[in-house]
């Protein structure tokens, strides 16, 4: 069974997506200039979700990540609610109170983000009316709380990932009358999902991450060359604070038991997730909510399954990790990825990857004599080679997908081997996840131009 | 940039003495600001309005007013030769595959060379000939063929070595090459200062111009041009012609009546350089290496070098944008291969310095000709444009043809081959332009081999029977836009790519025609003909009768059910078309022409039949599809699906009849079918069209029925001496030259188009004669095929040229058509051509250089065809169309 490379590429770009920040008078004064995202599918259906979109009542972009497991109904529910919740944790006393009197009044909203999505990604119409009653209630209690204060956004990052979490956790104890939403919540809460989101405004960067998806910052050296600057730390068995931390909150007596087969409890890899009630509820709570819950849930195996020295829940927790970064002009780009990549690809390789793709397509400018004294062979040398970059490697028009082509199709020299391309990608659905993990990207290109300006003015 | 670029290609020094011209010309080529406050107000009425002040409404302006005509305005939007003339490389090269564009060419070429002595306009006109390089045998092979063509119009020319081209040329790189071509008399000039030349000489003669107005829309009155209308004012006038180059197309749709000139302009690129440390020789010869699409010329010390590249980017297909023609980009990375070709060519410039990247919009036409002639729709608007970027090669010879066509009625050249009329509506869309001419540009360089089609907007007008056909093997050709079959590939046969199936030689469906050609000649044959024009003239009264016998050579007046062969005739008894004619009823007619007739006839009946109610004509091309069935089984198979009898005694030759086939009633039957084999042509309500077809297939299978396409038909006809409009018979060819005198009826009672020049040509003998060749010594297999514009010697002596050529698989030998001419041998002067003539000549035919014996013929080969009834023999002394 073989692929021809149009084959390979209509896989390869079935999800890319791409968004350029729009020109103003000709002028991009945003400090990101676009990004591309892509996601290769190794479970059916693939458990990873993407999100991307611009606050309109703050300033800044919201990009993220999300890995789901034991389904995507947790995964989606992030990738659909988590940026509403950071949202509105950034807005304004004012602006909270002008929404909640436009909702109370029954006026129009203002709008609080525009999404930037692929068709592919999709939003739950049945839930909407459920989720908007959750966030109306966290909106109404940060009035209620007015602290008056500026908001951090470190502080409203680490605060939305909470709450989100929390109203997962209470829609799944609460249930819904209407059985088909009643399943879902409770699909959303026991299946998990990591989150690894960057917010960006000017020359603030936030990374909040939760679980063990990674952001990386890509840095062009004064030499030209390219290096990586990690800006999330995973949390999992290998990173030694996080083994720490876990063991910090219980009892000595469990210790052994804590980590095991580097999983947590010795079943989850990543040690902080969205939902996974499993590791949160006390074991009474979810056998009263399995038990009251409808037959699909009673009949599940994983759900009724309880982990073993399973004490003083909660194990886990969604609480995010913030790193902030000043961005530099030579902070050229970020990459937020779910683990599927970087199993596979070591950070220093992404960085000089998409560093290399994106100057090269930077170099596909149009170049003009001018009043320059050129030879008619110095410019015969320069388009031949400008034709040979043109004709070899950069053939996807998506940071993205150029990633992931690299990620599946690299051979041991390096360079994309068409064959093996073809084989990771032929393969059966039952086979694709032996050989890989979902895999989803987003690369965002920065502006040098405006954040060395901003850096300047200051 | 642009600015000081112009003014080193134009530098000319006006002359203020002028007093017609509008002020701008001495603050000449600046800014539109510096605009003359008072500008000479336009005159309100004129005889002549020409749009458009490059190259082609000049040279419109100074040929008409040469020939005596006075009252004429030039509108040109901009300023003079400031469009794609301003830019334009300058070359002047005759080496055409064309006749009437070499012509063209050749003529421009005298002009030019005259022109500054003539207006004391310096137009740069250097005599520095030109060489065309070959890098393939396929490639000489072409030149040869054009240097046959060039020698007998008395244009120097010869076939040189490699060697040679070292000689000729300091700079070339020669190791890759296998001859070249040297044309000694070609030349370059500087286009906008020819433009400009032109310009003051009809000045001087009376012609108004006018810059800086543009025509916004032309105003039409029952058909005929009655003004224009312009940013400053209007103009009454009773002919418009639009020399608009790149924008004649949106020029054309402006007004409420559209006038389709279907041209797209496309982006060309050239490439300026500083001289070089020895500066070039002004003389030294223009290069041209089509096998690397470049052409090089010598420019101010330097060199000038652009090309046709393979990947052409078109542009204006929404129509005129504010992309103004001077800042288009350069783009250095289209321009690679060319760049390459250029160091490859010549790799002694690499250390050369560049001085810009010019990109200079050309337009292009859907058949890589260009476009003349008077509209059908609109009287008194004529065209001149779309030259494929050759306009300073053409501009002379065409603004003369042009400028003849309106003071005479018609040039002194056929122009067919570039005839407005040759389109319609259906190459008008922007879809079909953008693709086509995608597909043209790059064809400039590409080598012509003979049936060449393009590959782009097809599958634009089929039969019904298309796919059907399709699935049985059928590779197509197209004619005004209608997909015809070549010929049926048989099932387990695989012919060649479309690239390697290039071939001057022998080409690789010689066998599968020859068995189609088999089965006409002993079974029966179905050819899809459905492409064929088809009017009905119908009336209440003898309206139709006695029109199309003013019309028409031929008598009409014959009994219903009757077909009768007629040339369409010209003042001159020239063929305007030639058809079959079905007499329907006593009122109504069918009339059958040539596909690419559809406008061209349209507009010649719409402009002669009387404007009067009672008398109809309507295009009915889409309403049949025709199927031909040939062969002496047709009988057989017709008869059996109609239960009549169709055996000559109760269906003779040339006879028309409605009748049943299978279930299907009303199918119009005709016993021709234009090959001169027995047989019939259905016509076939298009609905009907399946269900014929397979009853058809199905009853023919037991007599070995077949599918065939047009070469065979093309074989059959050319073989018993059949001559076909648009290609052996124009409206410089009358009946009497080609054998036809059967066909024109001089005595029918009533007076006819053409009937005097016929009379005066039957009492003095014609000057040419339509001559059938059979090539002796040519071996079909390792000999180059002939094609058409074959020169023929007689004795020796150039006599004439081929039209069309095929080759007879009854014969088992190539068969050329072709006009015998008799010059004196001193003067050159035209002589009477008798039969004498030529029966007493030796003749050969001159194929790429190569000459080949050849038996001349007036009449068909009879002894073939002893089996023929004797009322076969009318239809086979000569008529076919395709």
């Amino acid at each position: 069974f073989y692929l021809t490379p149009p084959q390979v590429n209509s896989i390869l770009k079935a999800n890319e997506y791409s968004f350029k920040v729009p020109e103003f008078d000709g002028k991009n004064v945003s400090s990101v200039l676009g990004f591309d995202s892509n996601q290769l599918p190794a479970n059916a259906p693939i458990e990873d979700r993407r999100s991307a979109a611009t606050c309109l009542q703050t300033r800044g972009m919201l990009l993220g990540v999300f890995d789901g497991h034991a389904g995507c109904a947790c995964a989606q529910a992030v990738s659909e609610r988590l940026f509403y919740y950071i949202a509105v944790s950034l807005l304004p006393h004012e602006t909270l109170l002008e929404i909640e009197n436009a909702v109370e009044s029954g006026r129009a909203l203002l709008p609080i983000l525009q999404w930037h999505k692929h068709p592919n990604d999709y939003f739950s119409k049945e839930a909407s009316k459920l989720y908007f009653n959750s966030l109306r209630t966290y909106w109404q209690e940060l009035i209620d709380l007015n602290s008056g204060e500026t908001t951090d956004v470190k502080e409203a990052l680490i605060n939305a990932f909470k709450r989100l979490d929390n109203d997962i956790s209470l829609e799944a104890q609460v249930g819904d009358p209407n059985s088909f939403l009643n399943y879902l919540v409770l699909q959303v809460a026991f299946s998990g999902a990591t989150a690894c989101v960057a917010h960006v405004d000017g020359v603030d960067l936030h990374i909040a991450n939760t679980g063990d998806s990674r952001a990386m910052l890509g840095v062009q050296e004064e030499d030209g060359s390219w290096s990586a600057v990690n800006l999330s730390y995973d949390h999992n068995a290998q990173n030694e604070h996080e083994v720490e931390r876990v063991k910090m909150e219980h009892p000595k007596s469990e210790e052994k038991s804590l980590v095991k087969q580097d999983r947590l409890l010795g079943l989850l890899m990543p040690f902080r997730a969205f939902g996974d009630v499993k590791f949160k509820w006390s074991i009474e709570l979810q056998k009263r909510v399995v038990e009251s819950g409808p037959d699909q849930l009673n009949d599940n195996e994983y759900t009724k399954f309880i982990p073993p020295n399973y004490h003083t829940p909660p194990y886990l927790t969604a609480e995010p990790e913030v790193i902030y970064h000043k961005l530099r002009p030579q902070d050229k780009f970020l990459v937020l990825a779910t683990d599927g990549l970087w199993e596979t690809m070591h950070r220093q390789d992404v960085a000089r990857i998409v560093g290399e793709y994106l100057t090269g397509v930077h170099h596909q400018q149009p170049i003009a004599v001018g009043g320059y004294k050129v030879t008619l062979g110095q410019m015969h040398g320069l388009l031949t080679e400008r034709r040979a970059r043109i004709s070899s490697v950069f053939e996807d028009q998506n940071a993205a997908t150029h990633l992931i082509r690299h990620a599946v199709g690299n051979n041991e020299f390096g360079t994309v081997d068409h064959e093996r391309l073809s084989k990771m990608l032929s393969l059966p659905e039952e086979l694709a996840r032996m050989y890989r993990d979902d895999m989803t990207i987003i690369v965002v290109q920065f502006n040098s131009h405006v954040i060395g300006a901003c850096q300047n003015e200051e | 940039a642009a600015g000081m670029f112009l003014r080193l290609l134009s530098d000319v020094r006006w002359r203020a003495a002028n007093s017609k011209w509008r002020g701008v010309t001495c603050s000449q080529r600046s800014t539109l600001s510096t605009a003359d406050p008072h500008p000479v107000p336009l005159p309100a009425r004129a005889q002549v309005v020409i749009c458009g002040g490059g190259i082609m409404g000049t040279s419109v302006a100074y040929h008409l007013s040469k020939m005596g005509w006075r009252d004429i305005v030039l509108l040109e939007q901009g300023r003079l030769a400031a469009g794609t003339t301003r830019f334009c490389a300058g070359i002047v090269s005759t080496a055409r595959h064309v006749s009437v564009e070499l012509k063209m060419a050749d003529y421009s070429n005298k002009l030019y060379q005259q022109l500054e002595q003539e207006t004391g306009v310096n137009t740069g006109y250097v005599k520095t000939g030109s060489i065309s390089l070959a890098q393939t045998q396929d490639r000489l092979i072409s030149l040869k063929r054009i240097a046959s063509s060039l020698k007998v119009m008395g244009i120097p020319c010869e076939i040189i070595t490699p060697k040679q081209v070292a000689q000729l040329h300091p700079l070339i790189n020669i190791h890759d090459l296998v001859g070249a071509m040297y044309v000694p008399e070609d030349a370059l000039v500087s286009s906008a200062n020819v433009s400009l030349a032109l310009a003051t000489a009809a000045s001087r003669n009376g012609v108004q111009i006018h810059e800086r107005t543009s025509v916004s829309h032309v105003s039409v009155q029952k058909g005929h041009v009655t003004g224009v209308e312009t940013d400053r004012g209007q103009i009454q006038c009773q002919y418009f012609v639009n020399c608009a180059g790149q924008w004649a197309y949106e020029l054309g749709h402006s007004g409420e009546e559209p006038v389709h000139i279907p041209l797209h302009a496309c982006e060309h690129f050239y490439l300026l350089t500083h001289p070089l440390k020895q500066p070039l020789a002004s003389n030294l010869p223009t290069i041209v290496d089509p096998d690397g699409r470049i052409y090089v010329r010598n420019w101010q010390g330097g060199i000038l070098s652009g090309g046709f590249e393979k990947n052409p980017k078109p542009l204006f297909t929404e129509g005129r944008n504010q992309l103004e023609i001077q800042n288009l980009q350069e783009d250095w990375d289209h321009f690679e291969p060319l760049l390459s070709a250029l160091l490859r060519r010549m790799p002694d410039l690499e250390a050369l310095q560049i001085m810009q990247l010019v990109n200079c919009p050309e337009s292009f036409t859907p058949d890589m000709r260009c476009i003349m002639g008077e509209s059908p729709t609109v009287r008194g608007y004529f065209v001149l444009a779309g030259m494929n970027s050759a306009g300073i090669s053409y501009g002379g010879g065409a603004g003369k043809y042009l400028a003849e066509w309106m003071v005479n009625g018609y040039p002194t050249e056929n122009v067919w081959p570039l005839d407005l009329k040759r389109f319609g509506a259906l190459q008008s869309s922007r879809t079909f332009l953008r693709h086509r001419v995608m597909e043209v540009m790059p064809l400039m360089c590409d080598l012509k081999v003979p049936r060449w089609d393009f590959q782009t907007g097809r599958q634009l007008r089929t039969s019904p029977l298309y796919d059907r056909l399709d699935a049985q093997g059928a590779r197509w050709m197209e004619k005004h836009g209608f997909e015809r079959v070549k010929y049926f590939v048989p099932p387990g046969k695989d012919l060649l790519d479309l690239d390697q199936s290039k071939t001057f030689y022998k080409p690789d469906w010689f066998d599968i025609v020859g068995s189609e050609v088999k089965c006409c000649k002993e079974a029966v044959c179905v050819i899809d003909m459905s492409s064929f024009t088809k009017f009905e003239i119908s009336s209440t009264g003898d309206q139709a009768l006695e029109s199309l016998q003013y019309l028409f050579s031929n008598d009409l007046d014959v009994p219903v059910g009757h077909v009768v062969h007629t040339g369409m005739l010209n003042e001159k008894g020239g063929y305007e078309n030639d058809c079959s004619i079905a007499r329907l009823s006593k009122r109504s007619f069918f009339m059958i022409s040539p596909t690419d007739q559809q406008v061209h006839c349209w507009a010649w009946l719409k402009n002669r039949l009387p404007d009067d109610n009672s008398l109809t004509v309507e295009d009915v091309t889409w309403k049949y599809t025709a199927l031909n069935l040939i062969g002496p089984r047709a009988v057989d198979v017709l008869s059996e699906l109609s239960y009549a009898p169709m055996t000559a005694e109760h269906f003779p030759s040339l006879f028309c009849k409605e009748m049943s086939v299978g279930y299907a009633n009303g199918i119009r039957v005709m016993s021709i079918t234009h090959t001169g084999e027995p047989g019939f042509v259905l016509y076939i309500p298009i609905e009907y069209a399946l269900h014929v077809y397979n009853e058809v297939m199905n009853m023919g299978q037991k007599y070995g029925i077949r599918n065939a396409g047009y070469y065979a038909l093309r074989s059959l006809r050319i073989e018993k001496f059949f001559a076909f409009w648009g290609q052996d018979l124009d409206a410089f060819t009358t009946p009497m030259e080609c054998g036809r005198e059967f066909q024109v009826k001089l005595e029918k009672g009533m007076q006819f188009i053409g009937q005097e020049a016929l009379l005066e040509q039957k009492q003095n003998g014609v000057y040419k004669r339509f001559t059938m060749f059979i090539l002796e010594d040519h071996d079909t297999d390792t000999d180059l095929w002939p094609w058409w514009g074959e020169p023929i010697f007689r004795n020796g002596r150039y006599v004439g040229k081929t039209t069309s050529s095929a080759y007879s698989y009854t014969l088992e030998r190539h068969v050329c058509l072709g006009f015998v001419h008799h010059f004196d041998e001193k003067t050159g002067e035209e002589l009477v051509v008798t039969t004498d003539f030529i029966n007493q000549g030796e003749y050969e035919i001159d194929i790429a250089g190569q000459r080949f014996q050849a038996k001349a013929k007036l009449y068909p080969f009879s002894s073939l065809f002893t089996q023929r009834r004797r009322k076969d023999e009318v239809e086979l002394s000569g008529y076919q169309r395709e």
